[in-house]
C-alpha cells in the first residue's frame, strides 16, 4: 500500500476499520447450509459485506456481522434464522 | 444483470460504522460492485462519511474525497476536469450525498455542474431526512412524517427533485430502491456508458430514521414501491419510461397496495393511526400519490 | 523577457498562464473579472492547456479547485471582496487537505451597502484559514509572486494554499509596465506540479474522514509548522527569483530607507507603493523615516517586525481594514508580537482608507507628522472628517 507522507486527514484502506463490529450483534443469523438455494439475495442484500459468496455458496462473517437481520429477512426460503447471541 | 452475475469484489469492506440495517452501505455495495476499481467518489456530509470509519483507517476500497455539505458536485467537476487533463477519463467521478446534501444545501452546486456538462455520475441516496445529524426534516421528507423538527408531521410535500434534474435535460437521469439490486447495478451500469452528467436516486429506507425494526430495510423500500409512493423510473434520449413494479403499475398489470400497507410500518407515521386514523391526512398522501403517478405518466407520454 | 504595459488583473492572468495550471476554476466579481477573463482568453486560444471550469459561485470555484488538486494537477482561481466571503468554508477545506492552490484576490470593500473599491477587510477576514497571504505593491509584485507563490506552496514543506492580493482598481486596473520572462525561463524556475498526495485508483485512500481530537489537534500543529517552514522558502525563492529575473521586492517584508530611521511606517499593499514616496518626501524635510513593507501577511512577519522595533521603537501601522471592536489587524498583531519583547515599542495604528477611500503620499506625510508632533494616539481613524 502506498502511503502518503502529509499531515492531512488520509485514511488507508482495512478491513474492520471499526475493529470486529461483530460484538455489536444481539441476534445472530444461522444459515441452515441443506435448506439453502444458493439465490444469493442474502449476499447481495447485507449491508456489511459481511456474507461471503464462496462461488454459489454463502458464509456469515461473524467477525463483522452486526446482526441486523436483514439476511434472514430477505431468504425466501427461511435458511437463515435469527437466534440470540450467546457469549 | 441476474446478482448471480454480480462481481464478487467487496469495496465497501466489513467492519465499518453503519449502523446495523443501513440501506446506504447496501445501496453503495451495489453500485460499486458495477462501476468496479477505476472510480473516485466525492461524498459530501451525510451518513456515509460516518459510515467510511475513522482516520487513520478507511472502509472505502476505492479513493474518496470528503467534502463540504453543499460542495460535491463541484468537486466532481474539479476531479472531472483534471482526470481529463491526466488523460484518465476512464476513471468513473461519482458523487454519493444524501437528500439533504442534495436537494437542500447542494443543489445550486448539482444545477452549476449539470448545466456545464460535468462527465459524472450523481447519486442520491434519499432516506428522506437529514439523519446522520439525527433525523431532521429535509427537502425530500414526504407528507405528514414524524421528524424531530416536524414533531406533529411535516406540513409540506416533498420537492419533486428528478423533474428538476430532467429540466437540465440531462442524457440520463433514473430512481432505483435498495430493494431492487439489479435494477439499481443496471442503471449504474448503463450510466458509465454516457458522456455528460448522469442522475440516479436510490430510496434508501433507514431504520431509525423511519423507525422501523432494522432487518425490514428491505421490505420497507419494496412496500414503497408496490404501494407507489415511490416510482422506479428511467429518463434517457428526452424519453422517460418505468421500471419493474412502476411499469406494471402504469400498464394496469398490478394493483398498488393500499399506502397505509407502508405507513403503517413505521413509527415517523405512527401518529396517522394512533389514536385514532388521520383520514384527512392519509388521503392527503394517496392524493399526492395518484396526482404524481399521473403527472409522471403524462411525461413517460411525451 | 520584455516589458509589457499591462493592469494588475491582465499580468495577474498571464502569471497565471505562464505558470501553467491545469484547472482554473472562477466566478466573475468586480473588480476581478479581468483575471478571469484573461485566463478564459489563453485556455480558448490554446495558449494555455487548461480546463476552465465556469462554476456557478466562488464556494464552488474553491470546491472545484479542491477536487482538481486532490486529483493531482496544479490549480489557479481568482475573486474578490463578496467572493472571497463566500468560499470561506473552502478556504479552510483547502488548506487542511493541504492543497497548494494559488489565488489572486482582488481587494474590495463588502457591502452592504455595495461598494467595489479597495479595502483589505475581505482578505483580513480569511487570515485564520491556514493561506499564505501575499499583499502587492506593484504590477511587477503581482506577476512574480503568482509564480513565486506556486514554488513556495508546492515545496513539500510547505503544501497550503496561497492567496496573492492586489488592491481593487488601484492596481488591478491600472496600468505598468511590467518585465515579462520568457516562458522557458519560468519552466526551469517553476518544475512541473508533482502532487504530494492524490486521488488515484491504483492506490485507494480515504481524505477527511472522521477524525478524532488526537489526531485532529496533529495535523492542525502541522498546518502551523508549515506556516513556520515557509518563511525560508518564502526568502530562498524571492532571492532565487531575484538571481534569475533581477526583481525584488523583499520576501516577507520588504525594508525602505529604515537604516537610520527614528519613525517607521508598516503598511501593505498599494499603500505600501504611496509610503515609499511618502518616506522620500518626509526625508527631503530631514525627519528620518523608514518603511517596513509586509508582503506576508501569513505567515506573519514576526521576527522582522521585532528586528525592527529593536532599532526603532516609532512604528506608524497602517491599516486599510478594520476588526470591528479591536483595531486594525496589523496594527494589533504588531503590538501582539512587541509585547513582552520590545519593551519600549511604541506602535501607532491609523485606520485608512477603508471603502476606497485614497491615500495619497500626503496623507501618510501626514500621519507621520502627527506621530512625530506626539499628536496621535493609540488608534487614529485617519480622514473621518
Amino acid at each position: 500500500m502506498k502511503k502518503y507522507n502529509v499531515k492531512t486527514g488520509i485514511s488507508y484502506p482495512k478491513i474492520g476499520a471499526m475493529g470486529k463490529t461483530g460484538t455489536w450483534r444481539i441476534f445472530k443469523p444461522i444459515l441452515d447450509k441443506n435448506k439453502c438455494i444458493k439465490c444469493l439475495r442474502c449476499w447481495v442484500f447485507c449491508p456489511e459485506s459481511a456474507i461471503k459468496r464462496r462461488n454459489d455458496s454463502v458464509e456469515i462473517d461473524y467477525d463483522y456481522c452486526k446482526g441486523c437481520g436483514v439476511c434472514a429477512n430477505v431468504c425466501p426460503v427461511k435458511a437463515i434464522v435469527m437466534a440470540k447471541e450467546e457469549r | 444483470m441476474a446478482i448471480k452475475d454480480f462481481p464478487i469484489e467487496e469495496y465497501v469492506l466489513p467492519g465499518n460504522a453503519a449502523c446495523p440495517g443501513c440501506p446506504s452501505t447496501m445501496g453503495l455495495r451495489t453500485v460499486l460492485k458495477a462501476l468496479g476499481k477505476k472510480t473516485i467518489l466525492t461524498i459530501p456530509a451525510c451518513c456515509t462519511a460516518v459510515i467510511q470509519s475513522w482516520y487513520p483507517y478507511t472502509s472505502f476500497n476505492v479513493p474518496t474525497l470528503n467534502i463540504a455539505f453543499e460542495a460535491a458536485a463541484s468537486a466532481a467537476s474539479g476531479i472531472a476536469a483534471a482526470l481529463k487533463k491526466l488523460g484518465e477519463e476512464d476513471i468513473n467521478v461519482v458523487v454519493w450525498a444524501g437528500d439533504g446534501g442534495t436537494y437542500d444545501i447542494g443543489l445550486q452546486a448539482l444545477s452549476g455542474a449539470i448545466e456545464r456538462q460535468t462527465n459524472f455520475l450523481y447519486i442520491c441516496y434519499n432516506n428522506q431526512i437529514y439523519s446522520n445529524t439525527g433525523i431532521q426534516r429535509s427537502g425530500a421528507t414526504p407528507y405528514a412524517a414524524w421528524t424531530t423538527t416536524t414533531v406533529k408531521g411535516k406540513k409540506e410535500f416533498r420537492k419533486d427533485i428528478g423533474e428538476i434534474i430532467i429540466a437540465h435535460h440531462v442524457p440520463y437521469a433514473a430512481t432505483a430502491c435498495v430493494s431492487y439490486p439489479e435494477d439499481l447495478y443496471n442503471k449504474v451500469k448503463k450510466t458509465m456508458g454516457i458522456r455528460g452528467p448522469k442522475y440516479i436516486e436510490i430510496l434508501a429506507p433507514c431504520p431509525p430514521g423511519w423507525r422501523f425494526s432494522m432487518d425490514k430495510t428491505v421490505e420497507m423500500g419494496k412496500l414503497a414501491v408496490e404501494t407507489g409512493a415511490w416510482i422506479l423510473y428511467e429518463y434517457e434520449n428526452g424519453k422517460l419510461s418505468f421500471n419493474g413494479i412502476s411499469k406494471s403499475i402504469a400498464e394496469g398489470k398490478y394493483k398498488p397496495k393500499p399506502v397505509e400497507d407502508w405507513l403503517k410500518l413505521q413509527g415517523r407515521f405512527s401518529h396517522l393511526f394512533k389514536p385514532e386514523k388521520d383520514i384527512v391526512r392519509i388521503n392527503a398522501i394517496k392524493d399526492h400519490i395518484r396526482d404524481t403517478w399521473e403527472h409522471y405518466k403524462k411525461l413517460a407520454s411525451l | 523577457m520584455k516589458v509589457v504595459i499591462d493592469t494588475g488583473n491582465y499580468i495577474a492572468a498571464r502569471a497565471a498562464m505562464m505558470a501553467k495550471p491545469k484547472v482554473v476554476a472562477a466566478y466573475p466579481i468586480t473588480p476581478q473579472t479581468t483575471i478571469v477573463e484573461g485566463i478564459a482568453k489563453y485556455v480558448e486560444n490554446d495558449e494555455l492547456d487548461a480546463e476552465y471550469i465556469c462554476v456557478e459561485s466562488e464556494h464552488s470555484a474553491m470546491s472545484a479547485c479542491i477536487g482538481a488538486a486532490a486529483t493531482g494537477v496544479r490549480t489557479f482561481t481568482a475573486t474578490s471582496s463578496h467572493g472571497l466571503l463566500l468560499m470561506h468554508e473552502m478556504l479552510h477545506w483547502a488548506a487542511l487537505a493541504r492543497l497548494p492552490i494559488v489565488m489572486c484576490n482582488v481587494n474590495r470593500a463588502i457591502g452592504p451597502g455595495w461598494n467595489i473599491w479597495c479595502d483589505e477587510n475581505d482578505s483580513i477576514a480569511q487570515r485564520d484559514t491556514g493561506w499564505l497571504q501575499f499583499y502587492c505593491s506593484s504590477n511587477q509584485e503581482v506577476f512574480d509572486t503568482v509564480i513565486q507563490a506556486y514554488k513556495i506552496v508546492e515545496n513539500e514543506k510547505v503544501l497550503l494554499p496561497a492567496m496573492i492580493n492586489l488592491g481593487g482598481f488601484i492596481l488591478s486596473h491600472t496600468s505598468l509596465p511590467v518585465r515579462i520572462p520568457e516562458q522557458k525561463e519560468v519552466d526551469e524556475f517553476l518544475p512541473p506540479y508533482e502532487p504530494k498526495w492524490r486521488l488515484d485508483v491504483n492506490h485507494p485512500i480515504t481524505h477527511g474522514n472522521i477524525i478524532f481530537p488526537d489526531d485532529y489537534y496533529k495535523i492542525r500543529y502541522n498546518m502551523q509548522l508549515a506556516q513556520d517552514n515557509s518563511r525560508k522558502i518564502i526568502k530562498e525563492v524571492a532571492r532565487e527569483w531575484r538571481e534569475k529575473f533581477g526583481t525584488y521586492h523583499g520576501d516577507l517584508v520588504e525594508e525602505y530607507r529604515c537604516d537610520d530611521a527614528e519613525l517607521v511606517i508598516l503598511a501593505m499593499g498599494a499603500i505600501g507603493a504611496e509610503a515609499k514616496v511618502a518616506v522620500d518626501k518626509i526625508r527631503k524635510n530631514g525627519l528620518k523615516v523608514g518603511l517596513l513593507r509586509i508582503r506576508a501577511f501569513r505567515p506573519f512577519p514576526e521576527e522582522e517586525i521585532i528586528g525592527m522595533a529593536k532599532k526603532c521603537n516609532k512604528l506608524l501601522v497602517i491599516d486599510r481594514n478594520i476588526s470591528v471592536g479591536n483595531e486594525g489587524a496589523l496594527a494589533g498583531e504588531t503590538r501582539a508580537c512587541l509585547k513582552d519583547r520590545v519593551e519600549d515599542a511604541n506602535v501607532y495604528g491609523f485606520i485608512a482608507g477603508l471603502g476606497g477611500k485614497d491615500v495619497t503620499y500626503i496623507d501618510i506625510e501626514k500621519m507621520c507628522k502627527m506621530v512625530i508632533d506626539g499628536k496621535a494616539g493609540r488608534v487614529e481613524w485617519y480622514g473621518l472628517g
